[in-house]
Order: structure tokens, then C-alpha cells, then sequence
């Protein structure tokens, strides 16, 4: 019991730190590594339930604290149940006539035994059907559109009802949009198309703000800096880009103006290497800059259990705080340089040229 | 790369698709277009008001001007008004003052001819009592006198050459 009440309190001491570890220190350092290791790696992960914290009881079992999600499958037609059946991995969960078990992070269908056989490079042959579960992930998204839906209609109305003049939570972020249209948007776009764009950009810009700051809460979430998540951003981005983009921009990809005519066949495979490596780079920046923030913290605060004594463990304390507030920092910057660069690349695409011959 | 495509959960793609476009497009619908329309018409406003001040403040300093130019003329009318009245209260005096003189040299005049004319009456008036004075005294004398008629023509002589009347 008291155990628990110990990580409670860490729990809440940590504010911005994301997760308490599974159990306390036992047996041998390198077990202890190994298993912070994995429980950094597993926080890194989407998961099919709600897992607020986990330890082993006295008597050896282990107790999750959390909330199950519901799991969509679809294996020949949808398969719905709650992720409570799964146990965690730890048994096999009966749908109809179906057996799923999880593993890694990943559903398989299993015969009513639940064994899972690997090959040689250690991946599972079971097959595993196409996953649309709501996961933590899923969750924390719905989460946070609702939460931006009601925070931005509410700015909305409250002009209508308080004389053009924002109120209450809107009165910090009206600066915000504010900024993103003046400083972002109508630089980088220009004054005559940036209206198209606002939509996407300002609710880019909330939606990974927020996303990175929930991350950094001791809720455990880790969705920016999942790659599906990234990829999906970077797609958009991409899509709108290269949609809107007027003939100048495809002019200047195939058939650079003011450059020689071998210089233009050369270039043009640069150019159009360069349509997809920026949307990558925006896909593989906000996702590294995420990942790398919350292993760099979890490794810290990792390293308390490890030194285990008053002096390591407070510099780790200290570091790990450092960190979180160095965080908040890069939450806010990353969703400001996606923001940006999406923005950049739209002007690009709807950039007009005076004259071809000007360059 | 390969642990990151292995990694990849098609699921959450698709959801984080779902969700983000469709959040995009309530958003602009429900917050982004309103937001954006109102600070714009906010804007646009206090634009407008800015200007209106202006304008305001320039006619108010026209107003000032204009009342400023006709204080001025209004004292420049006065002081022309005081300067008529002056004058012609100076005139006026002059004026009464040459009548009070003329009025005097008249009465002045008049005076010396009524006094010519009573002094031509009075010495008149003298001399018909001096003659009448004369005429009794030379009677008396003569009564006394006039014994003698010698001595009478001798004093009558006498007498009226040292009368000698002017």
C-alpha cells in the first residue's frame, strides 16, 4: 500500500513528466534498466486501453489503473469489443467464433489457445486484420477536437454576444489566431490568397500545440509524436500544396525560367524531388522533436529509480524539471514551425511571377 | 525506417485523417469563419472610427478658426463703433461750443446796442435836466443879478462861454 501511495505522490510531483514507472526497483540494475527501457518504449506506443498506471501487487499480479477502449477490427466484416478482453496481452479474447490476442502492441488472430508463432526475424506469421480500434491515441484526438470545437465556437459566439469583443479563455487565444494570420498566413502567403488557407492552418496550429502539451501532462499520451499521426499532417499539407498550386509553380518544377535549356533538364528532377522531401520533412521533424523530448525526460526520470539515493536522484529530479519546461517550450515551437512551413509551402504553390525571364 | 514503418498503424492514420479534416472543416464553418469575419469587421471599425476622429478633430479645429475670425472681426467692429462715437462726441462738443459762442457774441452784441441806446437816452435825459438845472440857476442868478442890466449881458456871456457841453 504504501508503495502505491509513493507513486501516486510521484505522479502528481511530476507534473509535466509523463508517467510513473511500472514498479519499484527489485532484483538486479540491469533488470531495472531493461525495464524502464521497455516501459519507455511501450509509453512511446499507441495502446488499446486507457492505462493511467500499472504495478505489481504484493502478491505478485499485476494491477492496471485505467479505462478499457472500444477495439474495431475489420476481419471479413467488423469485429467490435471492449479492449477489457484483451487483458493487456496477458489472455486471449474470445469474439463469436473468432480468438484475438495481443501482442506488442498489435491484434492477431489466434486459435482459442492464443499461440503466436514467429519467424525467424522474430515477427508474428499470425495474421493480424485491419485495426480501426479507438485507441489512447484515437481517444486523446477525439478528445481534443471536441475540446477545440467547443474552446473556438465558444471564442466565436462570445463576439456575437459581447459586442465584437472576446471573453473569457478566448481573450488568450484570439491573440494567438490573431498572430497566426498577421505573422504566419499573410507573410508567407501573401495578402491576396492567404484566406484559403486560414482554415487549415490555425486549426494545424492548435491542434499540434495542444496535442504536444497533453503529451507532456501525466496522462501518458505520446500522439505527436506517433509517425502515423505526423504522416497524416505531413499528407494534408502536401495535398493542399500541391491542389492549389498555380501554373508558376508547376513552371517553375519542369521548366525553370532563366536558366539554360540542359540546366532545365537537370534541375527539374531536383525540383520535383524537393515536392515530397518537404511535406517528409515535415512528417519526420515534428515527429523526432516529440519523441526524442519525451525519451529524453522519461530516461530521466528513469534514472531516479537507478540512482536511488538522495543526491542522484534529486540532480536527476532537477534535470527531468529542467526538461519539462524546455518542453512546454518545444511543444509550442513545433507547432508553430509546422505551421510556418506549411504556410511557406503555400506560398510557394500560389506564388505569381512578375515576368519568366526576371530570374 | 524500417522500425518506424513497421511501427505504422494504418488504423491511426485513419482516424487522425477523419478526425483532423473533419475537425478542420466544422471549425471553419462553426469558429474560424465568424472569428476571422468578426476581427475583420473589428478592424475595419476602428478603422473607421480613427478616421472619423480625424475628421472630427480636423472640423473642430475649422470651427476654432472660424470663431477665432469672427471674435476678431466682432473687436475690430467695436473698436471702429468707439472710434465713430468718439468722434462724434467730439464733434458735437465742438459743435455746441461754436453755437454757446456765437450765442454769446450775439447776446453780447445785443447787450452793447441796448446799452448804446440807454446811454444815448440817459445822457439825453441829462441834458434836457442839465439845460432844465441850467435854466433854473441861470433864472435864479439872473433874478439876482439882473439888476444891472450891464452886468447881466456881461455875466450872461460869461457864462455860456464856460458852458461847454460835449
Amino acid at each position: 500500500m504504501v508503495n502505491i501511495f509513493k507513486q501516486i505522490n510521484l505522479l502528481f510531483f511530476l507534473c509535466f513528466a509523463s508517467f510513473t514507472f511500472a514498479k519499484e526497483a527489485e532484483g538486479s540494475s540491469n533488470n531495472l534498466k531493461e525495464e524502464i527501457r521497455a516501459y519507455i518504449q511501450h509509453h512511446l506506443e499507441d495502446t488499446h486501453d486507457f492505462n493511467l498506471l500499472s504495478y505489481t501487487a504484493e502478491d505478485g499480479h499485476k494491477v492496471h489503473i485505467g479505462m478499457p477502449l472500444p477495439v474495431i477490427l475489420w476481419d471479413e466484416g467488423f469485429q467490435i469489443f471492449s479492449s477489457s478482453k484483451l487483458h493487456h496481452g496477458e489472455s486471449v479474447a474470445q469474439v463469436g467464433d473468432r480468438f484475438y490476442k495481443l501482442d506488442h502492441g498489435t491484434i492477431y488472430r489466434t486459435d482459442a489457445e492464443g499461440t503466436i508463432t514467429y519467424d525467424e526475424e522474430h515477427h508474428a506469421t499470425n495474421v493480424a486484420p485491419l485495426d480501426f480500434s479507438i485507441t489512447k491515441n484515437v481517444f486523446t484526438l477525439m478528445l481534443t477536437a471536441l475540446l477545440m470545437f467547443f474552446l473556438f465556437r465558444g471564442l466565436a459566439r462570445s463576439y456575437a454576444t459581447n459586442g465584437m469583443i472576446a471573453k473569457g479563455v478566448g481573450r488568450f487565444f484570439e491573440p494567438i489566431v490573431l498572430y497566426i494570420r498577421d505573422e504566419i498566413a499573410i507573410p508567407n502567403i501573401g495578402e491576396k490568397h492567404y484566406k484559403q488557407y486560414m482554415s487549415y492552418l490555425l486549426t494545424l496550429f492548435f491542434f499540434i500545440w495542444f496535442l504536444n502539451i497533453l503529451g507532456l501532462t501525466p496522462l501518458g499520451i505520446n500522439v505527436t509524436g506517433n509517425i502515423a499521426i505526423t504522416f497524416a499532417l505531413a499528407l494534408i499539407t502536401f495535398i493542399i500544396t500541391n491542389v492549389t498550386a498555380k501554373k508558376d509553380y508547376w513552371l517553375h518544377i519542369f521548366w525553370m525560367p532563366g536558366v539554360p535549356k540542359i540546366m532545365r533538364l537537370a534541375l527539374a528532377p531536383i525540383e520535383l524531388l524537393g515536392v515530397f522531401i518537404k511535406p517528409f520533412s515535415l512528417m519526420i521533424r515534428l515527429y523526432a522533436n516529440i519523441s526524442a523530448g519525451h525519451i529524453v525526460l522519461m530516461s530521466l526520470i528513469g534514472l531516479m529509480f537507478i540512482f536511488k539515493n538522495w543526491f542522484g536522484s534529486s540532480l536527476s529530479f532537477g534535470l527531468a524539471f529542467a526538461i519539462s519546461i524546455i518542453e512546454v517550450l518545444v511543444a509550442l515551437l513545433q507547432a508553430y514551425i509546422f505551421t510556418v512551413l506549411s504556410a511557406l509551402y503555400f506560398g510557394f504553390a500560389v506564388e505569381e511571377h512578375e515576368h519568366e525571364e526576371a530570374h | 525506417m524500417e522500425k518506424l514503418i513497421s511501427e505504422f498503424s494504418f488504423g491511426l492514420f485513419f482516424w487522425q485523417l477523419f478526425i483532423f479534416v473533419g475537425l478542420v472543416l466544422l471549425l471553419k464553418k462553426y469558429a474560424w469563419k465568424p472569428i476571422l469575419d468578426t476581427v475583420n469587421a473589428r478592424e475595419t471599425s476602428i478603422k473607421e472610427a480613427l478616421g472619423a476622429a480625424a475628421d472630427a478633430r480636423k472640423e473642430m479645429a475649422s470651427l476654432q478658426e472660424d470663431n477665432q475670425r469672427i471674435l476678431k472681426e466682432a473687436r475690430a467692429e467695436r473698436e471702429a463703433l468707439l472710434k465713430e462715437a468718439r468722434t462724434t462726441g467730439a464733434q458735437l462738443v465742438e459743435q455746441a461750443k461754436a453755437d454757446a459762442q456765437k450765442e454769446a457774441d450775439r447776446i453780447l452784441t445785443q447787450a452793447q446796442a441796448a446799452i448804446q441806446t440807454e446811454k444815448a437816452a440817459a445822457i439825453e435825459d441829462l441834458k434836457r435836466q442839465v439845460a432844465g438845472f441850467s435854466l433854473d440857476i441861470a433864472e435864479k442868478v439872473l433874478m439876482s443879478e439882473l439888476e444891472d442890466r450891464n452886468k447881466q449881458t456881461a455875466l450872461v456871456e460869461k457864462l455860456l462861454k464856460d458852458v461847454n457841453l460835449k
